[in-house]
């Protein structure tokens, strides 16, 4: 048995760092929530259904789902380029892929619903506390929904499995260096809606690393739950 | 056309669904709890039948009635449905009618064949002009727009006064149980005022002093949409705010 890799922040392997949860932080939207782990902290807001422009967009069986992820300038400690990115662009396209399974598109066609991911600090799983968050502002904006998607990034840290990695744990190198995988699954379920790898692993270990995030995707989906009840009070 | 008569608009939009002060039987939900399990429920709006269970299919309170078990939706967007009024802004005049927008996710239609009297085609901007603001009920929902008509009680061009919006959702709850509190406030500031189901509200009183007072009084029941007994509370404001 190799040892044991002892985390920078003193956490349990499983453990995922503070979860806030709030909704209703934008009052213009429809909808809107920000999830944050730790110190990556990501805000999304929901429009529509609405009017879609261009037209030759609409789709007249079901709505558009139209996801626009992106990091702030001041996120991150060397400025980011405003604007989109090949990033940025990439990870609108999987969380809309990640979101889409569990609304109801069918309802509203020739409509769009634009969902507006900002990640206001970044400190790795931003794309994951950015689901999150998107998952809280869909069911805030009252869109019909078949459930709520909750994702986690689980990873490996040379051989020891961990939840919720942070930036220095993934540019951890030693041994076989870090395994980063985000994972969303639509809640209480075994649902993947989202699969993404970097780093090396060993297909044996696949397996495991998709068990270990149930257990953390239920603790996000009870804090979605809560901070969703929230605002009925 | 200017004198409308408000009452019956609101008539017929508190045949809708209005919050009832019951609160006991209400619980909120997320999308996917199961709200109830057993056969002996049905699943209302917002909800559906899942092997046994009855789930949430959206966001908001879960209330039965009987053996139904409907989600009420608290917070988003409006969506349209037949037999809504609702008040939009004319956006456009084509050959056949008028573009309304009512701030809805599509266009909204209404013929030139659903005014209430004769339009020659000559002068349809004499009748509507683009800009205007109207009261219309949905008599149509369809996937390429909304179709709108004038036929009905209470409803046609607004004159005067302003108009401003509010969350639908809340709408309900601003017109009260058979429109007890729009019937309050219009007393309170003798003011007209007419709601639609989009959220718009117009108000048309005697002084710009009164039309305030009934916007903000309409704000003050929309910010306190849960709290129980609305209606005496908003008297006790009226006598805070003479």
């Amino acid at each position: 048995m190799a040892k044991e890799y002892k985390r920078t922040d003193g956490r349990k392997p499983t453990e995922l760092r503070k979860i806030t949860a709030k909704v209703g932080v934008i009052p213009n939207a429809d909808g809107s929530a920000m999830f944050a782990f730790g110190d990556t902290v990501a805000i999304a807001a929901v429009y529509g259904p609405r009017l879609l422009h261009p037209k030759h967009m609409e789709d007249p069986t079901k709505c558009v789902l139209r996801v626009n992820y992106d990091l702030l300038p001041f996120s991150v400690h060397d400025r980011k380029k405003p604007g989109p990115s090949r990033r940025s662009q990439e990870i609108s396209k999987v969380t809309e892929w990640a979101l889409a399974p569990v609304v109801d598109l069918k309802s509203f066609p020739n409509t769009v619903i634009d969902v507006q991911i900002y990640i206001i600090q970044a400190d790795a799983g931003t794309r994951t506390a950015g689901i999150n968050a998107a998952s809280m502002a869909l069911a805030h904006a009252g869109i019909p929904m078949k459930n709520l998607v909750s994702s986690v990034a689980v990873g490996k840290l040379d051989k020891t499995l961990v939840v919720d990695l942070t930036k220095e744990e993934e540019d951890f190198e030693e041994g076989e260096g870090a395994t980063d995988c985000a994972i969303a699954r639509i809640a209480n379920t075994d649902e993947l809606t989202l699969l993404q790898f970097d780093g090396k692993v060993q297909p044996e270990v696949v397996s495991e690393l998709i068990n270990l995030s149930d257990d953390a995707c239920k603790e996000i989906y009870e804090a979605q739950k809560k901070a969703l009840k929230e605002v009925l009070k | 056309m200017k004198k409308i008569k408000e009452n019956e608009i609101n008539e017929e939009i508190t045949g809708e669904e209005v919050s009832s002060e019951e609160h006991s039987k209400r619980k909120p939900v997320v999308p996917g709890e199961v709200i109830a399990s057993g056969e002996d429920y049905l699943p209302g709006d917002g909800a559906k039948r899942e092997g046994n269970d009855i789930i949430a299919t959206r966001f908001g309170l879960a209330e039965e009635s009987g053996r139904v078990i409907k989600v009420i939706a608290i917070t988003g967007a409006f969506i349209p449905r037949r037999g809504n009024v609702v008040l939009g802004r004319v956006t456009d005049i084509t050959f056949h009618g008028w573009v309304v927008d009512i701030g809805s996710a599509s266009e909204a239609f209404l013929p030139l064949e659903e005014s209430p009297r004769f339009v020659s085609k000559l002068e349809m901007d004499q009748f509507l002009a683009i800009g205007d603001i109207v009261a219309a009920k949905i008599w149509g929902v369809k996937s390429k727009g909304i179709d709108l008509t004038l036929k009905g009680k209470g409803l046609g061009k607004l004159e005067e006064g302003f108009v401003f919006r509010i969350n639908p959702n809340k709408v309900p709850r601003v017109i009260g149980k058979e429109g007890s509190m729009i019937n309050l406030i219009k007393d309170n500031t003798s003011s007209n005022i007419t709601v639609g189901q989009n959220g718009w509200i117009w108000i048309h009183a005697d002084s710009i002093e009164n039309e305030i007072k009934a916007r903000n009084a309409i704000e003050f029941v929309a910010e306190k949409v849960h709290v129980e007994g609305l209606t005496e509370k908003m008297e006790k404001w009226f006598q805070e705010h003479k």
